[in-house]
């Protein structure tokens, strides 16, 4: 009976979206235009990028906050800080890791480059770098942290920080976040720049704070 | 041609996610929650969204699967 009323519910929500998906697009809100006239003022060539960074940066601003806040809460619930687990790791993983990693970071710094002209960006690049961290981790070449020393908390909060002196300089000029046209691709890559650190100090410390093992404390 | 990738795309999509859900091993659930999320990047490249798809391979696949596969080993050491 119970599982008669799921399905049921299931079904008539799956019912419901693809209703949503067929319903047609009300024709006063086609962005793509108001985005193609607005792209030479942006200083990056890819339309992502510019909603990501100049037309929506208030989000952006708001998203890596949150992102913040999380691994805040994570670190103000306590971290266990009995020893750090000793994995029994092959050589050839660690081999690999060891040239996995290096190319990983210079890809992380592609992805970084190319985010003004093609598809990419700093979130792409900040997930690579924490995947670097992730694996170095996971094959026992990198020690999961401890309590945050003060370069780490600095390399943490330095994308929301960056981003938010830059709101905060931008103010003078009239509204939030509205970049010059001259130098709107400068400030983009500078906030891009620390924005791809701290998130991948962010995702890696969501990661290398929690990875500990409660129950190897023998 | 890319009708016929793209509809194998979808039931694979919809294969994987059902399976990862009722799975009855956690270790394959988790195996195919990364196969799903490889295959959503890709539905997103074929949807030209490939920034979607770029985030969705490092974050959904990779760390999301990195996050669980520990959180399973973890799991089971306290079980043992």
């Amino acid at each position: 009976m119970k599982r008669f009323v799921v399905a049921s519910g299931a079904m008539a929500f799956a019912v419901l979206l693809i209703g949503a998906l067929l319903e047609p697009l009300p024709s006063g809100v086609d962005l793509r235009v108001a985005v193609a006239a607005n792209m030479t003022a942006s200083g990056v060539e890819h339309p992502v990028t510019a909603v990501l960074l100049n037309f929506r940066g208030y989000d952006t601003l708001l998203e890596i906050a949150v992102l913040l806040l999380a691994l805040i809460v994570i670190l103000a619930s306590g971290i266990d800080t009995t020893s750090d687990r000793s994995r029994a790791t092959s050589s050839i993983l660690q081999t690999l890791a060891r040239l996995a990693a290096p190319l990983m970071i210079v890809v992380a710094v592609y992805l970084l480059w190319a985010g003004a002209f093609r598809p990419g960006g700093a979130f792409q690049a900040g997930a690579v770098l924490a995947s670097a961290a992730v694996l170095l981790h996971l094959t026992g070449l990198l020690p999961s942290w401890q309590a945050p020393l003060l370069t780490l908390r600095w390399g943490l909060t330095a994308g929301f920080l960056i981003f938010l002196a830059v709101a905060a300089g931008l103010l003078t000029q009239g509204s939030l976040l509205q970049y010059p046209p001259a130098q709107a691709g400068m400030l983009i890559l500078l906030i891009e720049v620390g924005l791809t650190l701290s998130l991948g100090l962010i995702l890696a410390g969501l990661f290398l704070f929690l990875s500990r093992d409660p129950g190897d404390d023998s | 041609m890319s009708f016929a990738f793209d509809l194998l795309l979808a039931a694979a999509l919809l294969w994987s996610g059902w399976r990862s859900l009722s799975v009855d091993r956690l270790d394959r659930a988790i195996v195919l929650f990364i196969a799903f999320g490889l295959l959503m990047a890709l539905a997103w490249a074929r949807l030209s969204a490939p920034d979607i798809g770029l985030a969705e391979a490092a974050i959904g696949a990779g760390l999301t699967g990195a996050l669980l596969l520990d959180a399973y080993g973890v799991l089971k050491r306290g079980k043992a």
